[in-house]
């Protein structure tokens, strides 16, 4: 068996009287895409924030490659290797393709704290960003302002700048939202390319991009994870099916 | 190095302000030479705090506080009989540093509404030292027996050394800033201002840069304010009154925001306005007399319709850089 790469143990987080994460016991093992589903309202984003370190968790622990995380602001976790992409794109918008990336790369080479040099001419972090933008198939769109992309090239920014921090695990909060089926379509093949090399947890509502890229599903309802498995397992599940993938298909 | 339209246009407003001096003894107007003067100060002032706001989104409502601490740094020492330049002017860039350091050490963590609260609250602490403290003058100020003595190097009573001596810094720390906002640190501090939550998440904490950044502008506006306790070889509390940072907030917005020529701009159309409103003997007396009232009109407008500044009537930036 692979080795645990991410784990949350008895994880609580509620928002007033709504228990948002509700003793949620998780395991992501090195090199798998651990797709999470559930229902709106099901406390995914809660979770992966949780997961981030955006949020702070009531109760319980994580574990990052076997090290406790649980104290650690998001900017240490995301220096540790745990990278995230937004629900709602997050980005640059006034800073070009290229910049939004450079910037990633810097935020991993030490500390910047260096006055003098012109960040935008220094090769150690536009030639990685740029092979980054070329990977995901945004090269040619480099020099445009951020804001101006399409949403769908918005989105592949962000996963690109999630990858320029060079991480041992990506969180992707919902990387096809509000794209039309081309868009998403493209990307889940890009996703389906770092199937395997990179260990993947995916947030995501559209069934066709969960089935088509997960090695194992966890179904979140209510705050608890009902069912953990392989996508066979969990299309077979009965209690999913009740809970949640009756009302879609 | 490759020069955008907009750094040209600079280049061409520091020669025009070179060409001062000789301007004003050939029309006999040495006045004019003080009020350049005084706008460049104005300018190093409002460039130091458009690092901070500009930059960094930081809309520090308390600006003037460093304006007077080094004021403050120069009159205290004259007023013991210490007039070296190297130390008041080292002493008041170091207090205003710390005490930057204090204030952003506090404030910096905030945001928003808070933030603009908190170093206003701080910059009336500091007035109101100033008042209370009858030593240096209180409510009345303090006389600057001598001003700033620099051996031979410079004379600051000769009005043309002193004005070529502030363009020179003037011209020093436009470009320092241009370097620091175009470095890492600046795009550090761009980015939080852009996407706090974006730049948390790849892997960096805004909070040490900002600080920096708070001090750093803290420390310039010292030598600001170093450079007009000497302009007025006078100073009072006033130097730090909350309406002083208002109007430093105003050169900033008025010859815009994030933009390296715009604080000079700023400082330059706010200052000459003011002058010409008052002063300008083709203006009728109704103008001279509710001379704020006509200032405020023109400002608004300003910010209505040039949303960007003055600098933002300037021809576009081509490439990567800010200019």
């Amino acid at each position: 068996m692979a080795e645990t790469m991410l784990e949350a143990r008895a994880l609580h987080k509620a928002f007033g009287a709504l228990a948002a994460t509700d003793g949620v016991d998780f395991e992501v093992r090195a090199g798998e895409t651990h797709a999470i589903i559930g229902p709106n309202g099901a406390g995914k984003t809660t979770f992966i924030s949780q997961l981030s370190g955006t949020l702070r968790p009531d109760r319980g622990q994580i574990f990052f490659a076997g090290e406790d995380i649980t104290s650690l602001a998001a900017p240490a976790r995301s220096l540790k290797g745990l990278a995230r992409s937004f629900q709602i794109t997050s980005i640059y918008r006034d800073f070009s393709t290229l910049d939004n990336v450079a910037l990633a790369v810097q935020a991993n080479a030490g500390h910047s704290f260096h006055f003098w040099r012109a960040a935008r001419d220094e090769k150690e972090l536009r030639e990685p960003a740029r092979a980054i933008l070329e990977e995901v198939g945004l090269g040619a769109r480099a020099e445009v302002v951020a804001a101006n992309l399409a949403h769908g090239e918005q989105r592949q920014l962000e996963i690109a700048m999630a990858l320029a921090t060079r991480p041992r695990l990506l969180l992707l909060d919902e990387p096809v939202a509000g794209m039309g089926t081309e868009e998403s379509q493209r990307m889940v093949e890009f996703l389906a390319t770092l199937k395997g090399r990179q260990t993947i947890v995916l947030v995501e509502h559209d069934m066709d991009a969960v089935f088509s890229l997960a090695d194992r599903i966890s179904v979140l309802v209510y705050g608890r994870i009902i069912a953990s498995g392989s996508p066979e397992q969990i299309r077979a599940n009965p209690e999913v099916r009740a809970a949640y993938l009756g009302e879609e298909t | 190095m490759n020069f955008s339209a907009r750094t040209l246009i600079l280049l061409g407003f520091l020669l025009l302000l070179a060409a001062v001096p000789a301007l004003a003894a050939a029309f006999k107007e040495p006045f004019y030479l003080d009020l350049f003067r005084r706008i460049m100060i104005f300018a190093i002032a409002a460039l130091s705090l458009n690092l901070i706001l500009g930059y960094g989104g930081m809309v520090s409502f308390g600006h003037a506080a460093y304006l007077g601490v080094g004021a403050y740094a120069v009159g205290i020492l004259a007023h013991h009989g210490i007039h070296d330049g190297f130390l008041q002017w080292g002493l008041a860039i170091g207090a205003s540093a710390l005490v930057a350091l204090v204030i952003g050490a506090v404030s910096v963590r905030t945001s928003g509404i808070y933030f603009i609260m908190i170093t206003l609250a701080f910059t009336q602490m500091l007035y109101y030292l100033g008042i209370s403290i009858k030593e240096y003058g209180g409510d009345d100020g303090l006389r600057l027996a001598k001003l700033s003595q620099f051996g031979d190097l410079v004379d600051l009573s000769n009005p043309t050394a002193f004005y070529y001596l502030v363009l020179g810094l003037l011209t020093l720390l436009l470009l320092l800033v241009q370097r620091l906002v175009n470095s890492r640190f600046g795009m550090v501090i761009r980015a939080a201002k852009s996407n706090e939550a974006r730049t948390r998440a790849i892997g960096l904490s805004p909070y040490p840069y900002r600080l920096a950044a708070f001090v750093i502008a803290g420390a310039i506006c010292g030598l600001a304010g170093a450079l007009l306790v000497n302009q007025t070889a006078y100073l009072t509390p006033d130097f730090m009154n909350w309406t002083r940072s208002g109007e430093l907030m105003f050169m900033v917005i008025l010859g815009g925001i994030g933009t390296t020529a715009g604080p000079l701009l700023g400082a330059a159309a706010l200052l000459l306005l003011e002058d010409l409103l008052q002063g300008w003997s083709l203006l009728p007396t109704w103008v001279h007399r509710y001379w704020q009232l006509y200032l405020g009109i023109i400002l608004v407008l300003v910010v209505l319709f040039a949303k960007r500044g003055l600098a933002g009537l300037l021809p576009e930036r081509k490439g990567g850089k800010d200019g």
